[in-house]
């Protein structure tokens, strides 16, 4: 068995498995439940002012025969008082003292208000808290969420009102709704954060009934934009995540958010970069008993490659991630598609694809069921290995023409023969 | 409508509809190839990727408008095409996995299009102005029709019975296709425009010459015709049958007005031996028997039909052949002997059989369905003055044009060599109106 245990900041969790602040840990019934089927750890929903929500609140999209590829709400923070949940999570942390109990707080920008209620949260036994900055509907109009995240100034100064008083670790959740997640990552560092999460929802509106014209999800015949989640953001997640573990100044633990839904999901997070993963989507679609097939998935994946503690991954791809500048330009390397001619079905696929979407080198040849790659032109654009239907069918080979260079190396030489 | 439908719950459909679930999961399981080899294997040439897209992305209406383009009668093909032999043996997926319902499917787009009164389909951007007449208003010459129509060509189609639709319509067990299908595909030929002249034969009630005369162009697609006499003893007895009018009774008779009786052997092992067997059984009959002169290996009727007919408990004798049927007054008993292969393999089709001595049986049974295939309408090629070869029918095979100017023969009145399709018979009917077209509109 693998150690699948984590320490994220000092926060300590079983398994780096938590469930994401929303709907399904807005109570202690729910958390309690997700800990007793195998969470390691839990962000209740955030706490703050008590909101009052709209109906209906959730929407998504579909893909083929698939659902919940993506999903948007608007539902708000949490709608029940402080003290209520503030009870509860007291009572789930004595329940539970091995698991990892966060708070996920929003409140308005005043200092003595976040003092207080950092002190009667530490009180609960919580393990840690996190700052939504990033609910990007709702709370945004009225000055919070998703508007402190954008704004760097502001994430740092919240941050520091929470983090001044608190003796506990603080996470702050970060908004994907920036044109660079470091600028607020950093400031929230500056703030004295100890870690921060990752990705909180995506501005989004979900669709059109084209029938009523109506907007999905709909309110008595109004819509708004609202966050969007689930499978589809993963790859923005990942994206996200690498950008900031790869910043020398920002030198804080990461716990990666977005679209996971398998243990496959889940290591690419932490190769990325996650000291932890947490999850909303895919528990809200399938229920809590997912976490079973997340933690023997990821501990026979770290089995099968004999390493022995879970952390050990962490960032391992990482590295690897970085500016578009220093990849090898396509004279020094480059891949080149071959078509495997005993597994091609003969569906074509690749042909249209590349002769309308890419670059004109494969040839149809009368009489014969698979296509021809024109090896010399083809540029390694992976279109077509991508399209087929057939797994390794279109296999991609590299190719080297033996020059090491990247852009940022061919700029350097070329400004030195001047 | 000349016919009255009975719906009756021994003949259901057998074959259910997709759901729409079922539906939506199997479209999406179409790749989408680009020039598909369900395309190609087509005789209609149906844009199977598309309607199937159309299907997944929730139109219905253009997914029916598609099929029909290239195929009047898809909702037809849809139940009784040979798909495994067709669109769905070229299909990719038979590669990965299986192939796609792609006959199922089709059947989703063109009920909806009969039950939710789709618009028509758009005239061709090809026209043209003659006279074309059609003798016979089966699977080929609704299929030159409606083609035609949709280039403005005036259209007469005359066929003997009381209404349209030729095999489909008499000929097609109701558990296959309901009679209402076919009789939809020939209300959409009638809203093209061609007038239907039912209860005509031509040589009794309209004179070749005067057909022939008044057309621009004559399309021959008359079909075959009746099951051939056995040409043994006993066979005028009361109780002997031939397949097609058993058939035709269980879609235009009530169906406890047909009496069969208990012990039915049918004669022959191709397709339409399976809709006599499958008849009878669900008539009633307690045993029903199909004797064969040949084996297995040599039977003629797609695997399908025979797996059809053995799970309606129908019984196999194999190198069997009728020789006297018994009976006082009516069918009572069949005297059969043994066959074996005398030259040849036994799995040809062609090969020459004996009779094993001593080996004649005597059979006790209530009717005997003949079902040896159709006569072929050689009186009439005669009459045409067309030329024949090996008694059929002599036709170009780009534009199917006989050796009489202006008169074409399609479907299954060619009597070509293989199994006889609809499907087949609505590409020969595509393809001899566009040659009339070339011909009429002197298009090189």
């Amino acid at each position: 068995m693998a150690d699948l245990s984590v320490n994220f900041a000092g926060i300590k969790s079983p398994n780096p498995f938590w469930l994401a602040s929303g709907p399904l840990t807005n109570t202690g019934y729910q958390v309690s439940k997700a800990f007793d089927e195998g969470w390691g750890g839990a962000v209740w929903k955030t706490v703050g002012e008590p909101v009052i929500n709209v109906s209906s609140r959730l929407a998504s999209i579909d893909y083929g025969e698939r659902r919940m590829m993506g999903l948007n709400n608007i539902e708000l923070i949490s709608d029940r008082s402080v003290e209520d949940n503030l009870k509860e999570i007291a009572e789930v942390k004595r329940r539970f003292p091995h698991h990892a109990v966060i708070v996920s707080m929003m409140f308005e920008s005043n200092p003595k208000l976040w003092a207080d209620m950092v002190k009667q949260v530490e009180d609960t036994g919580a393990d840690g808290i996190e700052l939504n900055f990033g609910c990007p509907h709702g709370m945004s109009e009225r000055g919070m969420g998703s508007v402190i995240g954008q704004v760097p100034e502001y994430a740092e100064q919240i941050t520091r009102y929470a983090t001044e008083g608190s003796s506990i670790p603080v996470i702050v959740k970060l908004t994907p709704n920036v044109t660079d997640v470091r600028m607020p990552g950093r400031a929230a560092v500056a703030g004295g954060a100890n870690a921060l999460s990752l990705i909180n929802t995506i501005n989004s509106v979900m669709g059109v009934d084209i029938d009523s014209w109506m907007p999905i999800p709909q309110v008595d015949g109004r819509g708004s934009h609202g966050g969007y989640c689930g499978p589809a953001v993963k790859p923005i997640a990942l994206h996200m995540v690498s950008s900031l573990y790869n910043d020398r100044r920002i030198r804080v633990p990461i716990c990666g958010i977005g679209g996971i839904e398998t243990w496959r999901d889940v290591v690419e997070f932490m190769l990325l970069g996650s000291q932890a993963v947490q999850v909303c989507t895919a528990a809200m679609h399938y229920g809590f008993r997912m976490v079973r097939e997340l933690t023997e998935g990821l501990n026979d994946y770290l089995n099968r490659r004999g390493i022995a503690q879970v952390s050990q991954i962490v960032g391992g791809a990482a590295n690897r991630v970085g500016d578009w500048n220093d990849l090898r330009l396509s004279y020094s390397f480059q891949v080149v598609a071959k078509i495997h001619e005993e597994k091609c079905i003969g569906c074509n696929l690749c042909y249209i694809a590349c002769e309308d979407g890419a670059h004109q080198c494969i040839d149809r040849i009368p009489g014969q069921k698979n296509p021809v790659v024109r090896a010399e032109d083809c540029v390694g654009c992976n279109l077509c290995s991508l399209v087929c239907p057939v797994p390794d069918c279109i296999e991609m080979l590299p190719v080297d023409h033996g020059v090491s260079e990247t852009w940022r190396q061919r700029q350097e030489r070329l400004s030195s023969l001047s | 409508m000349a016919i009255e439908l009975h719906q009756d719950s021994r003949f259901q459909e057998v074959v259910p509809p997709l759901s729409p679930k079922e539906a939506m999961e199997e479209a999406n399981r179409c790749y989408y190839c680009y020039d598909a080899p369900c395309i190609k294997a087509c005789p209609t040439g149906i844009d199977i990727p598309v309607f199937i897209r159309q299907i997944a992305t929730g139109d219905l209406e253009a997914s029916a408008r598609t099929i029909l383009d290239a195929n009047i009668l898809g909702a037809t093909c849809a139940r009784i095409c040979p798909t495994e032999a067709l669109c769905e043996g070229g299909c990719v997926r038979n590669e990965d996995s299986r192939p796609v319902s792609i006959g199922r499917l089709q059947r989703v787009a063109t009920d909806h299009a009969r039950t939710a009164n789709v618009p028509d389909l758009p005239p061709l951007p090809v026209r043209g102005r003659g006279r074309v007449s059609v003798v016979g208003a089966g699977p080929a010459g609704l299929g030159a029709a409606a083609v035609l129509c949709r280039m403005g060509y005036h259209v007469d189609i005359y066929d003997e019975k009381d209404e349209g639709g030729g095999l489909d319509t008499f000929g097609i067990v109701s558990y296959r296709e309901p009679i209402a299908v076919s009789l939809w595909e020939v209300s959409l030929v009638k809203k093209m425009g061609a007038t239907f002249h039912f209860g005509v034969r031509i040589g009794r009630d309209l004179e070749w010459t005067q057909l022939r005369s008044q057309s621009d162009a004559v399309i021959v697609a008359v079909g075959l015709g009746r099951v051939p006499r056995l040409e043994i003893p006993g066979e005028d007895l009361p109780g002997v049958w031939d397949a097609l009018d058993l058939v035709e009774a269980t879609k235009t008779q009530p169906l406890d007005d047909i009496s069969l009786g208990k012990r039915v052997v049918v004669v022959g092992a191709g397709n339409t031996a399976v809709d006599a067997a499958t008849c009878a059984n669900r008539l009633g009959a307690e045993e029903v028997t199909v004797l064969y002169r040949r084996g297995q290996d040599a039977m003629p009727a797609y695997q399908y039909e025979y797996v059809f007919a053995k799970q309606d408990g129908v019984i196999y004798r194999w190198w069997t052949v009728p020789v006297e049927i018994l009976g006082h007054g009516r069918v009572e008993a069949l005297r059969c002997l043994r066959t074996r292969a005398a030259e040849g393999k036994e799995t040809d089709r062609r090969a020459t059989l004996e009779v094993i001595p001593d080996s004649e049986f005597i059979m006790p049974v209530d009717a005997v369905i003949r079902a040896i295939g159709q006569e072929k309408p050689l009186n009439l090629w005669e009459a045409i003055g067309a030329q024949t070869q090996n008694n059929r029918v002599v036709v170009d095979p780009e534009t199917f044009e006989t050796s009489v100017r202006g008169v074409y023969a399609i479907g299954d009145c060619l009597a070509k060599p293989g199994e006889a399709t609809v499907v087949g018979a609505v590409a020969d009917g595509k393809q001899a109106a566009w040659a009339i077209h070339r011909q009429l509109a002197k298009v090189v």
